[in-house]
């Protein structure tokens, strides 16, 4: 007999008035387990000019959408999410709350967790259920090994690591109902206030839907081997990414850091140059289709996961793989 | 003004992977043996933006900086590195009953702590230990003190009972402030930390380190160790995901460069 739960709540962050990728693959986790074990599928939105949101998060697997569409979620400020967040949750008392691994999620997962009294796995791969019991299995120390967490308390708290879910394929037809919520944030109850916010403008294809990620590393001996890597980018439409070595020097932008606390990519090519592969940075892109590096150490751990390698001089083997490159597209 | 940063000691997150390994019956890492624990990276960066700010108030501040952990094995590799740093005294929570991790227990304990400390403006953490990986603990003490939280700090200043916070974002950065007191949890875009000079660690030996028992931190033994854990660790195991790499030879980097491209190509990567 299979144990019924009762229920998944999936946070979806927007971004531009659109659902981000990672909130669409976690309502596939959520109609996964829902299907298997029953309860309904719960997807709770903020933001501002939310029309149009309802039936597509419905499409891609919710059964209920709740929208809170406020001028004030027009950013991500987690203090003032806090409160209209902890009240849904409260209200719909599901089994499983989902937020996404990123930093935002990062920033209100805890958050959520201690103001209602309850507990969170953060960095999660995959969830099971075993005995009507979430099983949530997360990265740590590292990325080395991973833990299987249960907690005594319910509703368990998880944040879902980017690419480890697959999103369902968006049906019309599907049946679900969404309505508007009001906001009970009273502004003078924010402790904390937002400044100012610089974005750096994203040049080229978003690492994270990019079919090929380029990244580099100390290997590549400072900032200007970084212009082989765009080269190549922009020769076959791909990301280029970066170790946090070489982010912590700045010889990249630090928005380009992939890994543990950078960005979590899985691509069908990554090109891993002058990267060693520390546990930190696979924990960024071990989920990659095929990973190929170029390092001048044999023993590199980054050898390890990769399907094809070449020991070499990065900053030789680059220039020559551009002109390669340059023939094939030809 | 008093700034309170809670830091823990790990084995060396930098350790070759092949020298990391688990004891799947006991759910538990097996230490490597002869290697000294370290401070957590992030909570390091921690102490140095603690000591930043001391540094921007110049000399004669009143800014008075005290570290706090728990280790329970009475272990004091963590504390003794952030005194040697230049944080002035510490609270250390060694008795056994302290054992047993997890993040609910482990914010509670310590925001026991900063409350028995009194009067604390100011509370820095590493934005997650690197050895769990979590992030909650900062968050967690924040919501139990009811106090304000900034995430991911590259930078903190405190002006006037006011800090404020540059934050990393995924695409950029944003300034957030806060009334103090506050929590801040910082991130290894904060860049790098100083060195031990000989004359703090020498310093250091002579700082003060109270060791408190649940008692004086106002709990009892059932909510400070392994009683009041609610999370089970079902399991804990280290992935295997080896797969065979195919080295692409060639005698010049060109060649080698010409193979790999081929074999791109055959495999309809690019």
């Amino acid at each position: 007999m299979t144990e019924n739960i009762n229920g998944v709540l999936v946070f979806v962050e927007m971004v531009d008035n659109q659902p981000v990728e990672l909130g669409l693959e976690m309502l596939g986790l959520a109609r996964r387990i829902s299907d298997s074990h029953g309860g309904t599928v719960t997807a709770v939105v903020f933001g501002t000019n939310l029309e149009g949101v309802g039936d597509n998060l419905i499409a891609y697997g919710a059964d209920q959408v709740l929208i809170n569409d406020n001028v004030i979620f027009d950013n991500f400020h987690a203090e003032a999410w806090l409160p209209d967040l902890s009240k849904i949750v409260a209200e719909v008392a599901p089994a499983i709350v989902l937020i996404g691994h990123s930093l935002s999620g990062t920033d209100l997962a805890p958050r959520l967790a201690f103001r209602l009294d309850i507990d969170v796995a953060t960095g999660c791969e995959s969830i099971e259920i075993v005995n009507g019991r979430p099983h949530m299995t997360r990265s740590c120390f590292g990325g080395l090994a991973r833990e299987v967490v249960t907690f005594n308390k319910t509703p368990a708290v998880a944040t879902i690591r980017s690419k480890t879910q697959q999103a369902l394929t968006p049906m019309m037809e599907r049946a679900g109902e969404f309505k508007f919520v009001s906001s009970i944030l009273d502004l003078n109850s924010l402790r904390s206030r937002v400044i100012k916010r610089e974005r750096e403008k994203t040049v080229g294809v978003k690492l994270e839907s990019a079919k090929i990620v380029i990244s580099g590393g100390l290997g590549l001996g400072g900032p200007e081997g970084f212009n082989t890597l765009n080269e190549i980018a922009e020769l076959v439409d791909g990301a280029v990414g970066a170790s946090r070595a070489a982010c912590d020097l700045d010889w990249c932008p630090r928005s380009y850091q992939v890994g543990l606390t950078g960005r979590t990519v899985a691509p069908e090519l990554y090109l891993a140059v002058g990267i060693s592969g520390a546990s930190h940075h696979m924990a960024g892109c071990g989920n990659a289709k095929t990973i190929v590096s170029i390092n001048s150490d044999p023993a590199a751990a980054i050898f390890k996961s990769s399907r094809f390698g070449i020991v070499g001089n990065c900053q030789e083997v680059m220039p020559a793989l551009v002109e390669e490159i340059k023939k094939l597209k030809a | 003004m008093k700034i309170v940063v809670c830091v823990k000691q790990i084995q060396n997150p930098e350790i070759p992977p092949v020298q990391f390994r688990v004891d799947e019956e006991k759910k538990a890492v097996i230490p490597v043996s002869g290697l000294s624990p370290v401070l957590s990276p992030y909570d390091e960066q921690a102490v140095e933006a603690a000591l930043r700010i001391r540094d921007a108030a110049g000399e004669g501040s009143d800014i008075e900086i005290t570290v706090v952990t728990i280790a329970p094995a009475g272990a004091r590799a963590g504390i003794k590195a952030a005194l040697a740093l230049g944080a002035d005294n510490a609270v250390l929570l060694s008795e056994p009953t302290f054992d047993g991790s997890g993040g609910y227990v482990t914010a509670r304990n310590l925001a026991e702590t900063i409350r028995a400390i009194g009067d604390v403006d100011l509370i820095l953490t590493g934005r997650q230990a690197a050895d769990w990986d979590a992030g909650v603990v900062g968050l967690g003490i924040a919501e139990i003190l009811d106090i304000p939280a900034i995430t991911f700090a590259c930078d903190v200043q405190v002006t006037d009972g006011v800090v404020t916070v540059q934050r990393v974002l995924e695409d950029g950065i944003e300034t957030v402030e806060a009334d103090l007191p506050a929590l801040v949890t910082i991130s290894n875009e904060l860049g790098k930390v100083r060195y031990a000079s000989m004359r703090e660690t020498m310093r250091a030996a002579k700082k003060p380190i109270r060791d408190w028992s649940p008692e004086d931190i106002g709990l009892d033994e059932a909510q400070v160790g392994f009683k009041a854990v609610r999370h089970v660790l079902e399991r804990l195991y280290i992935p295997i995901n080896d797969i065979e790499c195919e080295y692409i030879e060639g005698d010049t980097a060109a060649e080698m460069a010409a193979s790999l491209a081929r074999r791109l190509r055959e495999a309809e990567l690019v």
